[in-house]
C-alpha cells in the first residue's frame, strides 16, 4: 500500500511521562516518526503536539485511534495537507569566509531567512517555512558546506476558524475505516 | 483528617468496594501491609508467587466482574506481576496493581530494588501511575479504579514510593472525577445502529460473532433476545464462550484455530457477520484476507481503535454492548433464515464437533466429558493453555453465563492454578474446577500452598501426557514430529498432593473417571487428579496457522494411527 506523510495535531495533558506513552506507541505499532515537536498550548495543563509519519491512510487512522486510547491524550486528529498551516523552523551552521559569505547572505535574503550568527569562518542562519522550503536552501548551501543543520519538524494548524484539535469531546464515531 | 499514604490507600479500597488483595510483601511496601490490620473488611491473601497474585486477580476478576487487585514489592515483585498484568491487558480484565517503590529521594539511583515499574508496565496496562505528590494519591485510587472498570476494562497499575506511604496529609475522599481525556462511548451512534438493524433484516445468511465483549458487559438477554428475535445463529470467539447457551438451538459452538468445523464453515459461508464485543483476533479469523468473504461485516465493539484493525468493516458501532444490543433490538423485525440455519444444521451433522473415539485408551476429550456429566455442566472451568484449554473449550458445554475462565490473549500457561483460585475467592459457591495440562500446571503449582491456606475447594484435573503437548502437536504437523525440547517429565502430582496436604488420586483407565471425579465433587476441600491420559493424542479441527478458516483440518487421525509411536516412559 502506498505510504504517504501524515500530520497529526493531538491535545495532551501535561502529566508525566505523555511524551513517553505516545512515543511508546509509535515503537511498537512499527510507525517510523519523521518528526515530533511538543509544546505548551493555549490551554492550561495542555500541550500542543505535531507529528509527521509515514503511512498508508488505513494505517495514520489506526495510529491515531490508538493514541486517542492514551488517557492522557485528550484529542488526535489527522489533519489534511490542504487545509492546513504547517512551520518548522531551522538552524544551519555553514561554512563562510570572506570571499564566499556575501554570496551567502544573498542566499539567506532570497530565502528571507536570517542570520543569527556570526564567525570568522561560518555564519549561522535561521529559516522557517515548509518542508520544501527548508530543503531547498539547504540544497543551496550545500555547496558552501555545511557545518551542522539542527531542524525541528513540523508544528501545524488548520487554515481559518476550524479548531484542529479542541478540548471538545472525543467523536462519538471513528471516520469509516478504510 | 490526616492520614498516612498507606491508610488513605486502605481507605480507598474500602470506599471502592473492595474485599480482597492478592499479594506478596517486601521492604517498599512494608508500610502499606503494616496498616492493613487496621481495616479488616481487606482481606489479603498471600499467595507464593506475584504472578499468581495478578492471575488471581484476574481470575476474581473475570469471575465477579468487579475490579480484581494484587499487590508487590519493588524490584522483582513488581516485574513477577508483569505477566499476569499482560494478561489481564489482552483480556480486557479490570485490574488494579498496587507496586511498593524506593523513596522518592532514592528514585533513579538504582537503589537497591529499584526498577522503572511505570515503565515497564507501560505498554501492558491501560494506564499507571507513579505517586509522587501524597495528596494526589486519594484522586489516583479514584481514577484508578474508574479506569480499570469503565470502558475497555483493563489493568491499571498504581507505583508508590515507601515515604509516599508513611507521609501524613490531610485525606479527602474525591467525590467525582474529572478525566477531560478519557471519555468512552457508550451509547453507539444511532444511525449506525439504524443501518445494522436494516442490513440485518435484509440478511439472507446472518452469522452473529459474539465474544468476550457480551461477557463484560453482560448482555447476555440482550444478545440472546437479538439472535432469538431475528433468528440469527451464534458462533462466538473462544473467549466468548458462555455468552450465549450453548444447548441453544441457535448455538453453533465457537470459531477459530480450534473451533467447531461448522462454526467456522459459517463463517466462510454467511453474507452477513455481526460481530459483537470481539476483536477479530488471529486465532479466531485464521488468514484475514479469506475471513467470511462473502459477508457484510457490523462491528460493535466499546473500543473505537479495534474497529477496523484487522478487518475491513462495513458499519462500525462504538459503544457498550449490552447498551447498543439494547436499541439494536428494538429495530430488528423477526427474521426467518429457516434454510440458513438448516444448512448450518446439516453441516454440523455432517461435522460433528463432539466427537470422541471410541478407545480402550484414556483420552482427555473422555475425561472432559466426564468432568461435564458429574458436574451437570454446573462447575466454572478455569483452564491453562495448551491442548487441554482447547479440550475443556471443546467437550465441556457451557450454558451458564461467563463459567469458561481462560487465557486468550497472552495464552499464558500457569494461568489455571492461580485464576482458579481467584475465582473460587470471589465466587465461594461455585464449583471451581481447573483443568490444567502438566507443563502448565507445573508453571504455578507452588501456590497449591494458597489453596490449603484459605481452605479453598478447588479441584484440579491435570491433563497428564508427559509433553508439553500443543507445542508438541505443532511438531508432530509441522516439524515432522521432531520432539525438540517437548517430552515433560514431572514430578508425581499425587505425592505432590500429599505433600501440600491435599487428596489426590491418580486416574489410568477410563472406567476410573467418573469415581475419581466423583470422589473430587463428594470431598469438602480441595482435590487433585491425575488424568495419565493418551500421550500423543491431538486437537483438531485444526485450522493450520497462516491458513484460512476454509482449510480447516478435521480428522487426519484415521491417517495418522499408525504412524511411529514415541514409547514414553
Ligand atoms: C508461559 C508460556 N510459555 C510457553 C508457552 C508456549 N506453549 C503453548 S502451549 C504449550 C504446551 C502446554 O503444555 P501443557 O500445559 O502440558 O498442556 P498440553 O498442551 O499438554 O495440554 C507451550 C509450551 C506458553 N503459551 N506460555
Amino acid at each position: 500500500m502506498a505510504t504517504t506523510k501524515h500530520i497529526l495535531a493531538a491535545l495532551v495533558m501535561d502529566r508525566p511521562g505523555v511524551l513517553n506513552r505516545m512515543v511508546s506507541l509509535f515503537r511498537r505499532r512499527g510507525f517510523n516518526i519523521d518528526s515530533i515537536a511538543v509544546g505548551p498550548s493555549e490551554l492550561a495543563n495542555q500541550s500542543r503536539m505535531t507529528i509527521v509519519v509515514n503511512g498508508s491512510p488505513g494505517m495514520v487512522e489506526q495510529l491515531r485511534k490508538q493514541l486517542d486510547k492514551v488517557v492522557d491524550v485528550v484529542k488526535v486528529l489527522t489533519i489534511s495537507e490542504t487545509s492546513m498551516v504547517a512551520r518548522e523552523l531551522a538552524l544551519i551552521k555553514v561554512k563562510a569566509t570572506s570571499a564566499t559569505r556575501s554570496e551567502v547572505m544573498q542566499i539567506v535574503d532570497i530565502f528571507r531567512a536570517n542570520i543569527i550568527d556570526v564567525a570568522a569562518d561560518s555564519v549561522t542562519i535561521e529559516v522557517t517555512g515548509d518542508e520544501d522550503k527548508v530543503n531547498s536552501l539547504i540544497n543551496l548551501l550545500r555547496g558552501f558546506g555545511i557545518k551542522e543543520a539542527a531542524r525541528t519538524g513540523y508544528i501545524a494548524m488548520s487554515r481559518g476558524s476550524q479548531d484542529a484539535v479542541q478540548a471538545t469531546e472525543k467523536p462519538s464515531e471513528p471516520a469509516s475505516p478504510s | 483528617m490526616k492520614l498516612t499514604g498507606a491508610q488513605i490507600v486502605c481507605e480507598c479500597l474500602v470506599k471502592e468496594g473492595v474485599d480482597v488483595i492478592f499479594g506478596i510483601l517486601g521492604g517498599m511496601i512494608l508500610p502499606l501491609y503494616d496498616t492493613l490490620p487496621q481495616y479488616p473488611q481487606l482481606r489479603h491473601i498471600l499467595v507464593r508467587h506475584e504472578q499468581c497474585a495478578a492471575h488471581a486477580a484476574d481470575g476474581y476478576a473475570r469471575a465477579t466482574g468487579r475490579v480484581g487487585v494484587c499487590m508487590a514489592t519493588s524490584g522483582p515483585g513488581a516485574t513477577n506481576l508483569v505477566t499476569g498484568i499482560a494478561n489481564a491487558c489482552l483480556d480486557s480484565v479490570p485490574m488494579v496493581a498496587i507496586t511498593g517503590q524506593v523513596p522518592r529521594t532514592l528514585i533513579g539511583k538504582d537503589a537497591f530494588q529499584e526498577i522503572d515499574t511505570t515503565g515497564i508496565t507501560l505498554p501492558i496496562t491501560k494506564h499507571n501511575y507513579l505517586v509522587l505528590d501524597t495528596n494526589q494519591l486519594p484522586e489516583i485510587m479514584k481514577e484508578a479504579f474508574y479506569l480499570a472498570k469503565s470502558g475497555r476494562p483493563g489493568p491499571v497499575l498504581i507505583d508508590i514510593p515507601r515515604d509516599v506511604q508513611t507521609e501524613q496529609v490531610e485525606f479527602r475522599y474525591p467525590s467525582k472525577i474529572t478525566l477531560p481525556s478519557y471519555k468512552p462511548t457508550l451509547e453507539g451512534h444511532p444511525a449506525q445502529i439504524k443501518k445494522a438493524a436494516k442490513l440485518i433484516n435484509e440478511a439472507h445468511q446472518p452469522l452473529i460473532l459474539a465474544g468476550r465483549g457480551v461477557i463484560i458487559s453482560e448482555g447476555y438477554d440482550e444478545l440472546r433476545e437479538l439472535a432469538e428475535k431475528a433468528q440469527v445463529p451464534v458462533v462466538t470467539t473462544l473467549l466468548g464462550i458462555s455468552c450465549f447457551p450453548e444447548s441453544h438451538v441457535l448455538s453453533y459452538g465457537w470459531l477459530g484455530m480450534h473451533g467447531m468445523a461448522y462454526a467456522n464453515k459459517a463463517v466462510n459461508a454467511a453474507d452477513l457477520i455481526i460481530a459483537i464485543g470481539m476483536r477479530f483476533d488471529d486465532r479466531a479469523t485464521g488468514n484475514v484476507n479469506s475471513f467470511a468473504p462473502d459477508a457484510q461485516i457490523i462491528h460493535i465493539d466499546i473500543d473505537p481503535a479495534e474497529i477496523g484493525k484487522n478487518i475491513r468493516v462495513d458499519v462500525p458501532i462504538v459503544g457498550d454492548v449490552r447498551t447498543v444490543l439494547n436499541k439494536l433490538n428494538k429495530q430488528v423485525v423477526p427474521g426467518g433464515h429457516i434454510d440458513w440455519i438448516q444448512q448450518l444444521d446439516d453441516w454440523r451433522k455432517e461435522h460433528p464437533a463432539v466427537l470422541i473415539r471410541e478407545t480402550e485408551e484414556l483420552l482427555p476429550q473422555f475425561v472432559i466429558r466426564k468432568i461435564y456429566e458429574v458436574t451437570q455442566g454446573e462447575a466454572t472451568i478455569v483452564t491453562g493453555v495448551g491442548q487441554h484449554q482447547m479440550w475443556a473449550a471443546q467437550h465441556y458445554w457451557y450454558d451458564r453465563p461467563n463459567t469458561f475462565i481462560s487465557s486468550g490473549g497472552l495464552g499464558t500457561m500457569g494461568f489455571g492454578l492461580p485464576a482458579a483460585i481467584g475465582a473460587k475467592v470471589g465466587c465461594p459457591d461455585s464449583t471451581v474446577w481447573c483443568i490444567d495440562g502438566d507443563g502448565s500446571f507445573q508453571m504455578t503449582m507452588q501456590d497449591l500452598a494458597t489453596i490449603v491456606q484459605e481452605r479453598l475447594a478447588v479441584k484440579i484435573a491435570i491433563l497428564n501426557n508427559g509433553y508439553l503437548g500443543m507445542v508438541r502437536q505443532w511438531q508432530e504437523l509441522f516439524y515432522q514430529r521432531r520432539y525438540v525440547a517437548t517430552p515433560l517429565s514431572g514430578p508425581d502430582f499425587v505425592k505432590i498432593g500429599e505433600a501440600y496436604g491435599i487428596p489426590a488420586v491418580r486416574v489410568k483407565r477410563k472406567e476410573e473417571v467418573v469415581p475419581a471425579i466423583e470422589q473430587a465433587m463428594n470431598s469438602d476441600g480441595p482435590f487433585i487428579i491425575d488424568f495419565m491420559i493418551e500421550p500423543e493424542e491431538n486437537v483438531f479441527p485444526m485450522v493450520p496457522p497462516g491458513a484460512s478458516l476454509a482449510e480447516i483440518i478435521e480428522e487426519p487421525r484415521k491417517e495418522v494411527v499408525s504412524w511411529p509411536r514415541r514409547s514414553t516412559s
